[in-house]
């Protein structure tokens, strides 16, 4: 039920705030999603969109941190168990 | 596709399996609160690939698991009203009341409809002006502003043939009341992704330290989840319970302010039973008196009131919910119960905890689950 997927901005319907809608683009598949709930989105963001309606804008910056992060997991200091902690 | 496939990598999964073996000193019980996690856990293998250090209990978040019988036997009243429609979402149709399902209603001559979005059932409305439509308005906060944003638009329309039959669940206080059982076993909770994308997570700092159990908000991917887990057996093995956000290309700490405006202008917290929950005090939304005309149990008030409750006694359907037994543990299971033949709801829903065990081959005594090949 909580399902979102990740899809991106491509074009405005409809701008009027309670109806605004854009054509969101999920890898070759295209639907109108509701963009009522995420006003600051613009054209190229990505959003995540769940049952029609977009519910955030993906933060690219975040993104990038977390997969950055992870990448470096193997020089993280270990904490636990085998780290006697 | 972006933000899909990179957590999804195999290698990276497996690493962090590794690094969560060699944290965990004994076996950590956590739970995962949604049920769209708990297919994502037994889907990739994680629950098998980190047994002996983790044991992972699934929570009660299924909505449609939780939803009442007597609102589903309702909504099956509608159908079969002439001139109403009734719409929800595809598990809803499926989910057996005392009388059979939705479906069922619609093959014997009521009107049920799968709708992907609240707001496809306002259009479904202005193409049918003569029918009364009924949105079955099943989910927890995640799903809350588009059936608010469906009421506020049918609104600014004036739709005289729109309704909502609101079963909208909140999260947080089904949380409290896990905790609160003398027999809890949870030492710590992914909480779910999407849910906190709406509420944010400020609200659960006051559980994590009055239970002492960490609290990480939690994606959907598989290295979304391990990375959930890492958190939780850290924080654990530390002596530490914090609320930590691992989500964070989703979820601000305030959460979505406009959805959450949007919610507020249509719904207020109520008490709401949730099967095998019980009563939980602020455990769902009402619509606010303003909004009563689109509300379907205000509109056909009539029609509730005549309905014996039955259920089927033989699912267990209530102590899986609440994590006092795995599905695998019901005599039915399998046998009596199917996704084909549902018992209960849980063996239903897409994010039924039944559903999975059936589909992911988690029979008693068998491993049939490829581990982490990040295959669908």
């Amino acid at each position: 039920m909580c399902l979102g997927v990740p899809g991106k901005v491509v074009s405005w319907i409809n701008r009027e705030p309670l109806f605004a809608t854009a054509d969101v683009e999920f890898g070759t598949i295209r639907r109108a999603c509701s963009m009522a709930c995420v006003p600051e989105v613009e054209i190229g963001d990505f959003v995540i969109v769940h049952a029609g309606i977009a519910i955030s804008r993906i933060d690219e910056e975040a993104a990038r941190r977390t997969l950055a992060d992870l990448a470096s997991l193997d020089e993280r200091p270990e904490e636990g168990f085998e780290a006697g902690t | 596709m972006k933000y899909l496939d990179e957590f999804r990598d195999p290698k990276l999964a497996g690493r962090l399996v590794d690094r969560i073996r060699r944290a965990a000193s004994r076996t950590w019980v956590i739970m995962e609160v949604c049920g769209g996690q708990t297919h994502g856990l037994l889907r990739h293998g994680i629950d098998e690939a980190l047994a002996g250090a983790v044991e992972l209990i699934h929570g009660p978040g299924c909505p449609v698991c939780v939803t009442p019988i007597e609102s589903i036997d309702f909504a099956c009243e509608l159908a079969k009203r002439p001139g109403t429609i009734v719409a929800s979402f595809g598990d809803m149709l499926r989910v057996p009341g005392s009388n059979g399902s939705l479906n069922r209603s619609h093959q014997e001559g009521g009107d049920a409809r799968i709708v992907y979005s609240p707001l496809d059932a306002v259009e479904l409305a202005i193409r049918n002006p003569d029918r009364d439509v009924v949105f079955f308005a099943v989910g927890f906060e995640t799903t809350m502003p588009a059936t608010a944003l469906a009421v506020l638009q049918a609104a600014d329309r004036k739709l005289q043939n729109f309704s909502i039959l609101s079963a909208h669940v909140r999260v947080l206080p089904a949380m409290r009341g896990i905790l609160s059982d003398p027999g809890n076993r949870v030492q710590a909770f992914l909480a779910a992704g999407h849910v906190c994308t709406i509420t944010g997570y400020r609200e659960y700092g006051e559980l994590a330290a009055r239970f002492g159990v960490p609290i990480v908000v939690t994606g959907f991917e598989p290295v979304d989840l391990l990375e959930g887990i890492l958190e939780c057996v850290t924080q654990l093995e530390t002596g530490r319970h914090c609320v930590t956000n691992r989500y964070e290309r989703s979820v601000r700490a305030e959460g979505n302010r406009e959805a959450r405006e949007i919610v507020d202008r249509v719904y207020e917290v109520a008490d709401r039973p949730w099967r095998g929950l019980g009563i939980v005090p602020g455990g769902g939304f009402v619509l606010r008196r303003a909004y009563e005309q689109f509300d379907a149990r205000w509109r056909f008030g009539s029609v509730a009131t005549e309905l014996p409750v039955l259920g089927d006694v033989r699912c267990r359907s209530g102590e899986v919910l609440s994590g006092r037994i795995r599905p695998t543990e019901c005599a039915e299971f399998g046998e009596g119960c199917t996704p084909d033949s549902p018992l209960g709801a849980p063996m239903v829903s897409s994010e039924g905890a039944c559903a999975a065990y059936f589909r992911y081959s988690r029979f008693p005594g068998q491993i049939a689950c490829p581990v982490l090949s990040g295959q669908e």
